[in-house]
Parts: structure tokens; C-alpha cells; sequence
């Protein structure tokens, strides 16, 4: 390629393409490698398919469900109750953890209980969440808000906390008012926490919909897995992991995305 | 009637700091009384540049912090320009000792942050461009601070505490941190700008040469809790060397000999 003597090829320092490029080739290889290990276990293991498939009947059966439509249908299900739920709790923790971390009368108030709550699995709130919102979306939706909740009230709190006080000298100097003080000193401050924060709690997010999901619903990734288990079609319980796994990685890339928006950048070179 | 006009400043400090300062935290303190400043007396006139000098830790950030209405003062009062400081105010800037630039705007955001309620567009561009250029930036307005050595970044936040035109200018130690040519170059550029501008001007260091080049007059203090010293009126003639001027130069024997370090004369 050098040799064309592109202009093109000089634009991008050699070093980036090279570590972005070898990133993907050692991913690939990685993933290449677990399947040629998977596929030795099956042979050596000596079990049925319908025990310990093999890497081939997993694609074979992951085209038929991709074909009638099941695996999208079910991925839709989980995606729709993962993003709402997340929402709201974004939407509800982010102020709710400016609050704490600005005032010190609401933090020793609120602290101790969100604290006491954290540590409780969502998934020993199902029963209640059964009870108070019946069976569909609203108990997953709940538990999957739960999960999430707590993670992004503390992230944001510790992120308000962690602003350098001098700035909110600055903002009295400057005469900032109230929403000023909001929209041009907090938010911006905490912008790079809060960023790291959604980025943990999607993950989260996502852990809990499969297990919310294995109860009270028809559908989504985590019933394809408890009703393929009832078939005995362990096949079908591994699509249903692949998928988990590859929308977690996707997941994850948006919010790494997010994260390089020009405009939360500062707090990299800051730290 | 003088520009400033400090009467009887005392400051008592309710409990010792065990955390770093924060503007307000009434609830945090307990235990001793520290007397940190203790019945000052003091008044600048209008457009001087006053050095104050003192050991470390006597209290003379705290004085500048009162002054800017940050803190309050125990007793006494504080009137700037004949109005009693009643709290922060854009008619008096400070100046941090560590950058108070914001980090997630750009050097042209920044200056424009005094400036944020022209509503005539072009005027306020013009305005923080003549800012951006009085400190030689010009070509780094949509840099962030971050992507500035330390040199710039302090004149970037000089432009900004400038741009208000405010009554007063307070510098916390504007050169900390600097290495000794940036410091010197800064220096310079802030005493050509107070040349130029004619603002009042308090900058708080513990360098004596800084004090006694930069100062229209200089105020020592005495170690906590603080009194005053020396209050000296410098009317040598600019630019200043402690070479040609034998005045100058005694005077610095004297404040050398009077902070406690007779070896450095």
C-alpha cells in the first residue's frame, strides 16, 4: 500500500491505525480461540447435543431462530425494557444525586437509607415486584430501575462532591444565578463521572433484565432462555447468552462513545 | 476617603481546619478559637498596586478572601469604593492561586464568562477578543485550559478577571507554580497591564523581590495571628532594579531582616 504513494494513508498517524487494527485482529482472535476450544470440550466431554452442543449446532439453530423472527422479537422485548428503565433511572438519579452531593442537610438525611438499600439485590425485590405491579413490563421495568437507580444517585453525589471548590468561588464571583450555576458549573463538571457512571450502570442494567425477565413475561432474552430450558433446547439457552453478550459489548460502545464527546474530554487530562 | 478601607479587622477562625477551605460550612467547626487576623487597619488609594507580604500561613489569603467577600469578617468592616462588602461581587475578580480557569470551557468561553450578559453579539465578541489579545492568546481562543502551559493558563484567567472591568483585582500568589522565566514574564505583564489600566490592584505574595518591583505600596504581616508590620509607600521609579537603587535595595534588607532571614541579604 505504501508504495501507491497515497496521500490518503498519511492522514491517520501510522501508530493509531496499527493499535486500532491489531485491537480488532487480537478481539477476533480471542473470540476464534474460544470456539476451537469449545468445540474440543464438546468432542472430549462425549455428551449429547442436547447437553453440550457444539459450536456448530449453536450457529445452525441461531439461523433458524434469526429466521422466524424469535430472536429479534425477544431482543426488541429486553432492549424496550432495558432503555426505559434505565431512563428513568438516569432521568430520577442524576438530579437526585446533584442534590445530595450540594446539600448537606438532604445527604445526611438520605445517605444512610440509600446506602442501606444498595446492597439489596434486585432480585430479592421480585416478589414484591410481582405483588404491587402484576406480570408484563412494569415489574421488570422496576427491577431494571432498581438495579440501576442506586449506582447513578452515588456516582453522581461522589461527582458533585468532587468538584473543585474554587469554581463555585468563581461562579459567586461571576455572579452565576442558580440555573447558571447548574447548567454552566455542575453539569459540566460532573459530566466525565457521571459518563463512567452510566457506562458501569448499563452493564448492571442489562444483568438484571435477563433475570427479571425469567419471571412474569412472555417474551425478551431471559424468557428464551428459561423457555428453551423448559424444552430441553440447550442450544437455544446459548443464542439467548450470544445475544446477551453482543448487545452488553454494543451497549458499551455507545456509552464509550459518549464519553468521547468533545465536551466531557477535559476531566481525562484534569485527573 | 480611600478606595479600600479596612477598620478593626479581626477574624477568628471557630475550630481548627481539618478539611481543605470551603466557602461555607458553618456546621464543620468546633473546638479552639484561632485568631487569625487581628484588628487591621489599613487603606489603599485608587488604582495602586498593593503587595501584601507576610510568612506562610499568617493569614494574608484570608485577608484577600474578606476583601472579596468570601468570608466574613469576625469583627470590623471591610468597604470597597465606600460600599460595605457584603458578599462576592463581579466588581471585585479574584485571581486563584491554582488555575479557577473552568476546565470544560475554552479560553475564549472562559473570558467570556464576565461578559455572558451583553445581549449585543458582535460587542461581546469584539469585547473578549480585545481580552483574548491584551494577553497575547490571539490563536488559542478554542483551546482548553488544559491544552495551555501554566503560563497561559494564568494570563487567560487575568484576561477573564479583566474583561469585567471591575473596581478591584485580587491575586492570590499569581505566580506559584510558575517556572522563574514564565514568572518573571508574567510579572512583567502584570505590571505593564496595571500601568496601562490604572486598576486597583491586591496581589498576596511571599516573594519579596515580586513585592517590592511590582508594589505601588507594600504591606508586611506578622506571622498568626496577624498584625501589621510595615505599611510602605514605593515611589521608586520603574522599571525598577535593586542594583541602581540603593533605596530600594536597603528596604529590602530590612524586610529580609524583618520576616526573619538575615543570611539572604
Amino acid at each position: 500500500m505504501d508504495d501507491d504513494g497515497k496521500p490518503t494513508l498519511k492522514e491517520t498517524p501510522l501508530y493509531e491505525r496499527e493499535t486500532g487494527n491489531r485491537f480488532v485482529r487480537s478481539g477476533l482472535l480471542s473470540f476464534l480461540s474460544i470456539v476451537v476450544i469449545w468445540e474440543l470440550l464438546a468432542r472430549a466431554s462425549g455428551w449429547s447435543v442436547h447437553v453440550f452442543p457444539d459450536p456448530w449446532a449453536v450457529i445452525l439453530s441461531f439461523i433458524e431462530l434469526l429466521r422466524d423472527g424469535t430472536l429479534v422479537r425477544h431482543t426488541v422485548a429486553s432492549l424496550y425494557r432495558v432503555t426505559v428503565g434505565f431512563y428513568l433511572a438516569v432521568l430520577l438519579g442524576v438530579p437526585l444525586g446533584i442534590c445530595l452531593g450540594r446539600n448537606l442537610t438532604a445527604r445526611s438525611f438520605l445517605n444512610p437509607v440509600i446506602h442501606f438499600l444498595r446492597p439489596i439485590s434486585p432480585l430479592a425485590w421480585i416478589p414484591l415486584a410481582m405483588l404491587w405491579f402484576g406480570i408484563g413490563d412494569p415489574p421488570a421495568i422496576f427491577l431494571i430501575f432498581l438495579a440501576s437507580f442506586f449506582p447513578m444517585v452515588v456516582g453522581t453525589t461522589i461527582a458533585v462532591q468532587n468538584i473543585n471548590p474554587t469554581f463555585f468561588q468563581v461562579a459567586a464571583n461571576f455572579r452565576f444565578s442558580r440555573r447558571e450555576t447548574l447548567t454552566r458549573l455542575i453539569l459540566p463538571a460532573i459530566m466525565p463521572e457521571v459518563i463512567t457512571a452510566l457506562r458501569m450502570t448499563v452493564t448492571i442494567a442489562w444483568l438484571v433484565v435477563v433475570a427479571a425477565e425469567m419471571i412474569a413475561v412472555q417474551s425478551g432474552l431471559g424468557y428464551l432462555i428459561l423457555d428453551a430450558r423448559n424444552a430441553l433446547r440447550m442450544d437455544f439457552v446459548m443464542n439467548g447468552m450470544i445475544v446477551i453478550g453482543l448487545i452488553g459489548l454494543m451497549l458499551d460502545g455507545i456509552m464509550k462513545r459518549l464519553g468521547q464527546v468533545e465536551s466531557s474530554q477535559w476531566g481525562r487530562h484534569e485527573r | 476617603m480611600s478606595h479600600i478601607q479596612i477598620d478593626n479587622l479581626t477574624k477568628i477562625y471557630v475550630g481548627r481546619r481539618t478539611q481543605p477551605r470551603t466557602m461555607h460550612d458553618p456546621e464543620e467547626h468546633s473546638g479552639d478559637n484561632v485568631l487569625v487576623l487581628n484588628n487591621i487597619n489599613l487603606a489603599f488609594e485608587e488604582g495602586e498596586m498593593v503587595c501584601i507580604l507576610g510568612p506562610s500561613g499568617c493569614g494574608k489569603s484570608t485577608l484577600l478572601r474578606i476583601i472579596a467577600g468570601f468570608e466574613a469578617p469576625t469583627y470590623g468592616t471591610v468597604k470597597v469604593g465606600g460600599r460595605k462588602v457584603r458578599g462576592p461581587s463581579d466588581q471585585s475578580i479574584f485571581v486563584f492561586q491554582h488555575s479557577g480557569l473552568y476546565p470544560w470551557m475554552t479560553v475564549y468561553e472562559n473570558v467570556g464568562l464576565g461578559l455572558r450578559h451583553i445581549d449585543d453579539e458582535e460587542d461581546k465578541h469584539s469585547r473578549i477578543q480585545e481580552h483574548v489579545e491584551m494577553v497575547e492568546l490571539e490563536g488559542f481562543e478554542h483551546y482548553y485550559p488544559h491544552q495551555l502551559s501554566g503560563g497561559m493558563q494564568r494570563r487567560a484567567e487575568l484576561a477573564r478577571a479583566i474583561a469585567v472591568n471591575p473596581d478591584l483585582l485580587i491575586m492570590d500568589e499569581p505566580f506559584s507554580g510558575l517556572d522563574f522565566l514564565t514568572h518573571m514574564k508574567m510579572r512583567e505583564e502584570v505590571v505593564n497591564m496595571h500601568e496601562f489600566l490604572r486598576k486597583t490592584t491586591l496581589v498576596v505574595t511571599h516573594d519579596i523581590d515580586d513585592a517590592l518591583i511590582m508594589g505601588d505600596r507594600i504591606v508586611v504581616l506578622s506571622g498568626r495571628p496577624s498584625a501589621i508590620k510595615l505599611v510602605h509607600v514605593l515611589d521608586f521609579p520603574r522599571p525598577r532594579n535593586f542594583e541602581k537603587d540603593p533605596g530600594l535595595s536597603r528596604l529590602r534588607s530590612e524586610i529580609f531582616l524583618m520576616l526573619g532571614v538575615p543570611y539572604a541579604v
